[in-house]
């Protein structure tokens, strides 16, 4: 408590202009700039997905089951950083028993459950039905033994109902783009829609948080691609690699224009919060804003992909491209999540003055909590990539 | 096993799944569209008319700024005595002569407020008080994902302790600033009018202790009380009133400086 308070008098010792006394704390901190976050690059990594078993463009195949496993890692990490922020946690469960039905963000709860039981596990569990039968005949111990309980009792591994898996699957996919959107643009929504906060309050909010959401969801598995065939010491496919990076190109350009659009309009219209953003945006936000998400993690990136889509440089240099344009990507979209939940509360309601915001390193809402849940995701991803490799998958889309 | 019996169990599986996904999308597709509606409006039906409704007015040229609201207010309802948790303070506005806006509250207003500025430069000064607004289309209870933030039958926006969670989105919703996480409860906490108090026929502290009578606590409802003759006597106005809470404390007086 103590330090609590301390780090607050020193918040205050900052105070720039006038806020409101109860300002002087940030409500949101990193935990809340984790949420979206992380839920993006879920949305993201599933969307890629789709583009392969929906939109039939199979040279992403290679990445389809990684894209879907890493979704599903994220997605059991994903409320984990929001239950942990809760004053009262013990709590949480409340949002389900009795959900307020004009809350934006009661419903969190119902689109996160539904995305993850009947979305994401029913689509990989349609796509690696048949290979659970046919790996728990052939192998031993734990595998073995979670391999029948996967499969449900449904051991058929015949042609017909490999079709059938695959057909429902194709179903699921089906059902999860629209599903995808849901989350995170309901995620923008639960921002968008706080008519108190100039910086949060746009309509394009949702769509925003949608398009940076697959930026981030189809630069990770872009990395994660690279990585996992270094690791296995296979050949990386670059048609599928030029591909994806195609994809994050044209959608980093949609992303981009909107948010442009969002700044343009706010500069133009200049209403009554309009002289504390501008100061906010060239001041608080300068770094993590103008640096960090425009110039590192949107202009350079589109740069470099775009020089490639004209000129194609040695495979050795686009690989190595690919790979730090999706760590930057990854960085840019990470600090365009900070600048809004923390952009948004470093100025006063009031619309008078500043608070800052002072980080920790330890305790729940500290850096390393942050990068806890930023790996843990990894480390589950390692496990579910070694229970069910990709690879070792008996082709069936053919 | 044959064959026939694999269909069978496999049908009846798929006719299970087939129900617990039709349910869970009807209920998905279904449940965010109660939200599109704001049903958190006050309902004001003949068995509430016999009710009172709670109101504040606030005569801004009484106020002297000597912050004994925003000191028994924290006494009254045990707020922590950090300089971060206020249900109730008062700021003080100076108008420089170069049209510089100068706004202060140090400690909410607690011990009174002193001028900075030199009288030279000062072009008009005044206090401004601030509390929940107890809005009538109240942002935070509209946002609060549990529902344990509700306008009472008598029209006061309350938090039940015992059932927030404290995730803080009614805090990002309020446009007031009026609301706070209590460090020693873990649950949010605001002006309640001092409920506990005008249940039992008493002022709320802040207006009990106001040596000039800048609050006018009262009955909405009741054409005779001192609310509402303050309200017919005087122009009044709501802060923030583009944002159309429809705040049940009003100011007399209020200059455009205010926010």
């Amino acid at each position: 408590m103590e330090e609590h308070y301390q780090h607050l008098y020193q918040a205050l010792s900052q105070v720039d202009g006038y806020i409101y006394p109860n300002e002087i704390d940030l409500h949101w901190g990193l935990m809340i700039v984790l949420y979206p976050y992380i839920t993006g690059l879920v949305a993201g990594a599933f969307i890629l997905a789709s583009l392969e078993r929906v939109f039939n463009i199979k040279v992403l195949k290679p990445t389809y089951e990684l894209a879907l496993l890493t979704a599903l890692s994220f997605l059991l990490v994903a409320t984990m950083p929001l239950v942990s922020h809760l004053q009262s946690p013990l709590r949480s469960y409340e949002i389900f028993m009795t959900p307020n039905p004009t809350s934006a963000m009661a419903i969190f709860g119902f689109v996160y459950l539904w995305y993850l039981m009947v979305v994401l596990l029913l689509e990989i569990w349609f796509d690696y039905r048949r290979d659970f039968v046919i790996w728990s005949k052939t192998s031993t111990g734990f595998k073995k033994f979670f391999y029948k309980i996967i499969t449900l009792g449904i051991n058929d591994f015949d042609e017909k109902s490999a079709k059938l898996d695959d057909k429902l699957g194709y179903f699921i996919t089906v059902l999860g783009i629209p599903s995808a959107f849901i989350l995170h643009g309901y995620v923008g929504f639960i921002f968008g829609s706080v008519k108190a906060n100039p910086w949060w309050s746009t309509v394009l909010m949702p769509v925003i948080f949608l398009f940076s959401a697959m930026v981030s969801g189809i630069a990770l598995v872009m990395v994660i691609y690279m990585v996992v065939s270094w690791v296995r010491k296979v050949k990386i496919d670059m048609e599928c690699l030029d591909t994806i990076a195609k994809y994050l190109f044209y959608i980093l350009i949609i992303d981009f224009t909107l948010e442009s659009l969002d700044q343009i309009h706010r500069i133009y219209e200049a209403e009554e919060s309009f002289d504390i953003i501008e100061v906010l945006v060239s001041g608080k936000l300068s770094i993590t804003l103008l640096i960090m998400q425009v110039f590192l993690g949107t202009i350079i990136p589109l740069g470099v992909i775009g020089f490639f889509q004209v000129y194609k440089p040695a495979e050795k240099i686009r690989k190595t491209a690919y790979f730090f344009v999706g760590i930057i990507v990854l960085i840019g979209i990470f600090f365009m999540r900070w600048n809004v939940v923390i952009g948004g509360q470093l100025f006063s309601k009031s619309l008078s003055g500043f608070t800052s915001f002072n980080a920790v390193y330890s305790g729940l809402e500290g850096y390393g909590m942050v990068a806890v849940w930023l790996i843990l995701p990894l480390l589950i991803l390692t496990f579910l990539l070694w229970l069910m490799p990709p690879w070792k998958k008996a082709d069936i889309h053919k | 096993m044959g064959t026939e019996r694999k269909l069978e169990n496999r049908r009846k599986f798929f006719q299970t799944s087939a129900a617990l996904i039709g349910g869970t999308l009807m209920y998905s597709l279904i449940k965010p569209f109660e939200a599109i509606a704001q049903t958190k409006e006050e309902d004001i039906s003949e068995d509430k008319a016999e009710l009172p409704l709670w109101g504040m007015g606030v005569d801004l040229e009484s106020c002297i700024g000597c912050g004994k609201c925003a000191e028994a207010c924290k006494i009254e309802n045990n707020v922590p005595k950090e300089p971060f948790y206020f249900r109730t303070w008062v700021e003080q506005y100076t108008v420089k002569n170069d049209g510089e806006v100068k706004i202060e509250s140090p400690n909410g207003g607690i011990g009174g407020l002193k001028q900075s500025v030199p009288d030279e430069e000062i072009f008009k000064s005044f206090m401004v008080p601030k509390l929940c607004n107890h809005c009538t289309k109240a942002p935070c209870v509209q946002a609060c994902p549990v529902g344990a933030t509700f306008i009472s039958p008598d029209g006061v926006v309350l938090v039940d302790e015992t059932y927030c969670i404290g995730c803080s989105y009614c805090i990002q919703a309020c446009p007031y600033g009026a609301r706070y996480m209590n460090p020693i409860t873990k649950v949010v906490d605001k002006c309640t009018f001092c409920y506990h108090r005008i249940t039992k026929g008493l002022q709320p502290a802040c207006v009990e202790v106001c040596p000039t009578d800048a609050r006018i606590f009262g009955n909405l409802r009741d054409k005779k009380s001192d609310l509402v003759n303050f309200l017919q006597d005087n122009p009044t106005q709501v802060l923030k009133p583009h944002l159309n809470t429809h705040s049940r404390v009003f100011y007399n007086g209020l200059s455009s400086e205010v926010k």
